[in-house]
């Protein structure tokens, strides 16, 4: 036996016929683990792109009347700083630790469709990549994240220049759109069909909960995403006039399907940082989650509320003080599930023996925030208040303390939780606290100002501000905080680095961890469990540390059929023996590049590129269809060996 | 219960609005109305908080209480309890927030309807029309149009239809009333009210394009009488020169062609593209109250427009000459009401 026993995990990984850690490796992976990882890496740098145009916003706005960036400039920052961080930050790295946990805490070798997974990860990346392309070809999008027609849509109200820029809107959204699509019927069918013998719903961990509500969110939510994209291109590229009213269109039917989606879009930012803080208070508190059934429902509740509220965002249009108060109403609900889930948490710690890692650091920072941002969600629930506030720097500062303090800390958080499952190697605490003091005092001091900015009179999107409205000393504290919190950033990212380099090694469970993840080595090898687990309780590693001897036992071969083992292959005995898992191939990646000329062929007005790419991926398409996966056979003895 | 909860939100507000923006009264300040409307508003904005700050306290103690007694210490060798759940203590955290929401629930209700009512008695109807990016202020029963200063009689329900020529805009005079969007192809309705005479700004609150940030406006507030004689004014301007230079402008003003985008009253002047200038030489500010009214600003706005509103459809004129400026101006500076 090698020297390597000890760390089983990184065997396969070496010994498989491909270089794995080569860049065709990577492009043709079909494995859940690295599939997560693309997307957290992908995001975490569409994240700094994100910053560095908030950074230029705020430098902008740090003086009245300043000239640094120019309207036009300034239009484009804060358009693309709000597009790049719901669709292409918070929300892939929300599915990259869904992608890599997931899997791992149900129990399974991958997800159900794994290359269907690979093709969700390219068409987030070509639409990403669409997106962003416009800096360099033209001009970004620049009506703003929500993009209101008829600004957005042209025609003849609104003739003016008409920049290609939200082109790139309308197409890059929709390609990262059905990759988004695709990753929430993955995950639904996962989690419903994929669970380890015994996992019964209510043993579900509840980040899985959270992320099969969160995939129904994105399955319901986008489809009226991609109806109004659809209209808006019609609109740009065909000149037809939904939007147009001097020729009977309707322009806001452009918000009311936007916001149907919207709205739904929140939860599906904010919805998996419930999961994981969730799993994280109970391993920190050394206890079980308090009223784990009241949790799911909460859950369930709130994602059905998502989609009753959405004229909230239109509070302002004329629509009447009747719907104005049902949708007051619908709204202030949402608070209560919500309230739910906070004192569910502060339950669970209480009496608990509270480890202060940085995980749960973040956890209790993102409890502080949240309630503040979810305190000025039931104020902008109000309507006659609402008037005041719609459209000024209270909403801005509403938003950022939930996808921010809500969504973002608690990503922040579980990623210092599973990092060393993520990599097997342990991040440096005292830099992680650094890290944590940093981003939290950072934003605070960035974002609290601008709740009475806006109640000051300031209303949002404006590219300067006149001296005289009593703006300027506020504004200049906001972008102070900008530096601590860019510096807060900047020491997580050090800390990943140079910990994935050389931290020390984690071991398989280095927070004494209560689910199913920390069961197997750090990282996880390529198949995860080398035998399914059978789960016998809620937090399933617990049960087997209080009542068995810590380990998970196997299933039985014939439960469930084996249809738990990996898709790709058929259900395939546990061990010993060889494990059958999907095989790689470069078909997503190429579908989505040719999904992607298709959609500059759109921008570009440019029939053959368009033809190039449509056939491009419907070859892709086809050969998907018809390629029988061979899979391959990965032996756990002889990659252990 | 609610006289405290309001009058505690309250102290809190004014006091960090003094804290944080200096102790006079902030032109554009929701936290100090001038109006009935935005009183209205505040009186919500302040039983939320009153709530909602109730509610942090109901989280942030026990929050602090927890860590301070639950962390652990070196050597601490607990085993934490293993409690799941307690049905009487959620039964009361789902149902407290209920009641929270009532109380905060009815009020809202109750003013949504009122300010979607226009009180009885008698009211001054202004069209207000935003456009990329200045606001038109049409006053149908007296016959009027003007741009950038909203003249009103304080005291009296002002009732507003929003209209819309271009893009999305909205309507905020954020110490008068809250903001109604401008949209295009419908009509929205709000009203307001002034309680004294006074200049309430106000500004574009729905970003419609380039220039969003510089479409700002007034709100002029005038005692009756004097509104009465600033209506009578504006029906009936000074337009003929008042100088033999404002009168080589008046020649100016038809040769450039500005006729064909502006109107100004009791001339032949009549085009609706752009700002009515009628009586303009009485303004207060102009474009949109990015300029101060003197003839430097105006002669500069003349000159180059596009450097004080990027994208505006002004075109320039850069082949006039400081003279032909200066007649200009002065034309328009003495069309007065």
């Amino acid at each position: 036996m090698s020297a390597v026993t000890h760390v089983p995990a990184l065997a396969p990984e070496r010994r498989s016929p491909r270089a794995q850690g080569s860049l065709a490796a990577w492009i043709t992976t079909v494995d859940h683990k690295r599939i997560g990882v693309l997307y957290m890496v992908t995001a975490m740098a569409f994240f700094l792109l994100g910053g560095l145009e908030a950074f230029l916003i705020r430098l902008q706005l740090a003086r009245p009347e300043s000239t640094l960036v120019p309207a036009s400039m300034f239009n484009q920052l804060f358009t693309m700083h709000g597009l790049t961080m719901i669709f292409l930050a918070i929300m892939p790295l929300s599915i990259g630790i869904i992608n890599f946990i997931v899997p791992l805490q149900i129990g399974a070798r991958d997800v159900a469709f794994p290359r269907l997974n690979a093709i969700s990860y390219w068409l987030f990346l070509a639409g990403g990549l669409i997106l962003n392309s416009s800096w360099l070809l033209g001009g970004a999008p620049n009506a703003g994240w929500f993009n209101y027609a008829p600004l957005s849509s042209g025609g003849l109200l609104n003739p003016g220049p008409d920049p290609r820029g939200i082109d790139f809107y309308a197409l890059g959204l929709q390609v990262a759109g059905i990759g988004t699509v695709l990753g929430g019927i993955n995950f639904i069918v996962t989690i419903l069909k994929m669970r380890a013998p015994g996992m019964s719903p209510l043993r579900l961990p509840l980040f899985c909960w959270t992320a099969l509500v969160t995939s129904v969110l994105i399955v319901f939510a986008f489809p009226p995403l991609t109806a109004n994209l659809g209209l808006l291109m019609f609109d740009r590229l065909f000149h037809t006039g939904f939007f147009d009213p001097t020729r009977g269109g309707l322009v806001l039917l452009w918000q009311q399907l936007f916001w149907i989606f919207g709205h739904p879009e929140v939860y599906i930012l904010v919805l998996p940082a419930f999961g994981i803080i969730s799993e994280i208070i109970p391993v920190f508190a050394g206890k079980a989650i308090f009223g784990y059934t009241s949790m799911v429902f909460a859950v369930v509740a709130i994602a059905f509320l998502a989609f009753m509220v959405w004229t909230h965002h239109m509070f302002t249009t004329g629509q009447g003080p009747l719907v104005n108060s049902v949708f007051a109403a619908s709204s202030m609900v949402i608070a209560v599930p919500t309230g739910v889930k906070i004192f569910n948490w502060l339950a669970t710690m209480a009496g608990g023996r509270l480890r202060l890692r940085a995980p749960l650091l973040y956890a209790v920072g993102f409890l502080i925030t949240f309630v503040i941002g979810g305190m000025s969600g039931v104020m902008l629930a109000v309507p006659p208040a609402d008037y005041q506030y719609n459209d000024s720097y209270f909403v801005v500062a509403h938003i950022h303390y939930v996808l921010v303090g809500g969504s973002l800390f608690a990503i922040l958080a579980g990623v210092h939780y599973w990092f060393p499952k993520f990599t097997g190697r342990l991040l440096d605490e005292r830099l992680a606290r650094w890290g944590f003091w940093l981003v939290f005092v950072g934003f605070n001091v960035t974002f609290f100002p601008m709740h009475f900015l806006g109640l000051f009179g300031m209303p949002r999107r404006v590219a300067t501000y006149p001296p005289n409205l009593g703006f300027d000393t506020l504004n200049l504290i906001s972008t102070f905080g900008v530096f601590p919190l860019a510096a807060g950033v900047v020491t997580v990212l050090y800390n990943m680095r140079r910990a994935a380099r050389g931290g020390r090694r984690a071991g398989p469970d280095p927070w004494d961890g209560r689910t199913l993840e920390w069961a197997i080595p750090s990282p996880p090898p390529v198949y995860n469990f080398r035998a399914i687990p059978l789960v016998r309780g809620r937090d399933a590693l617990w049960v087997e540390k209080v009542y068995g001897d810590g380990r998970p036992l196997p299933a039985p071969d014939d439960a469930e059929g084996g249809a738990h083992a990996s898709g790709g292959g058929a259900g395939l005995a546990p061990s010993p023996g060889a494990l059958h898992l999907p095989a790689p191939t470069p078909l997503p990646a190429l579908l989505a590049l040719g999904v992607a000329l298709l959609a500059y062929g759109a921008i570009f007005s440019s029939l053959i590129l368009a033809l190039a790419g449509g056939l491009g991926a419907l070859v892709c398409v086809v050969a998907l269809m018809y390629d029988v996966d061979p899979g391959q056979a990965v032996d756990p003895e002889v990659e252990a060996a | 219960m609610r006289g405290p909860v309001r009058r505690l939100a309250g102290a809190a507000l004014a006091a960090a609005a003094l804290l944080l923006g200096g102790c006079a009264a902030l032109p554009q300040d929701v936290l100090a109305p001038h109006g009935t409307v935005a009183r209205m508003e505040l009186g919500l904005i302040e039983r939320s908080l009153g709530i909602m700050v109730g509610v942090a306290a109901a989280v942030y103690i026990p929050l602090a209480y927890i860590l301070l007694r639950y962390r652990e210490r070196p050597g601490d060798g607990r085993a934490p309890g293993t409690s799941e759940g307690n049905t009487l203590l959620e039964g009361v955290w789902t149902v407290l927030p209920f009641v929270l929401l009532v109380v905060l629930a009815l009020p809202t209700f109750r003013d949504t309807f009122r300010l979607a009512t226009l009180p009885s008695g008698p009211a001054v109807d202004v069209t207000v029309v935003g456009h990329q990016w200045w606001w038109e202020f049409d006053y149908p029963a007296y016959g009027i149009v003007t741009a950038d200063e909203m003249h009103i009689p304080a005291g009296a329900v002002i009732d507003i239809t929003l209209r819309s020529a271009d893009v999305i805009h909205a309507f905020w005079v954020p110490t008068l009333a809250g903001k109604q969007d401008a949209i295009p192809g419908l009509d929205l309705h709000m009203w307001l009210e002034a309680d004294r005479p006074g200049v309430y700004p106000g500004q574009c609150a729905e970003f419609c394009g380039l220039s969003h940030a510089l479409m700002r406006f007034d709100v002029v507030a005038q005692s009756p009488a004097a509104f009465q004689s600033w209506v009578s004014g504006m029906q009936h301007p000074v337009t003929a020169p008042q100088s033999s230079l404002a009168a080589e402008g008046e020649v100016l003003f038809a040769q450039l062609g500005c006729a064909g985008c502006h109107t100004i009253q009791g001339t032949s002047a009549q085009g609706k593209v752009g700002p009515n200038l009628t009586g303009i030489g009485s303004r207060r500010v102009i474009v949109a109250g990015a300029l101060a009214n003197n003839p430097a600003d105006l002669g500069q706005w003349l000159h180059d427009p596009a450097s004080i509103i990027p994208g505006t459809v002004m075109p320039s004129f850069p082949n006039l000459n400081g003279s032909q400026l200066q007649a200009i101006t002065a034309y328009l500076e003495g069309l007065r009401v």
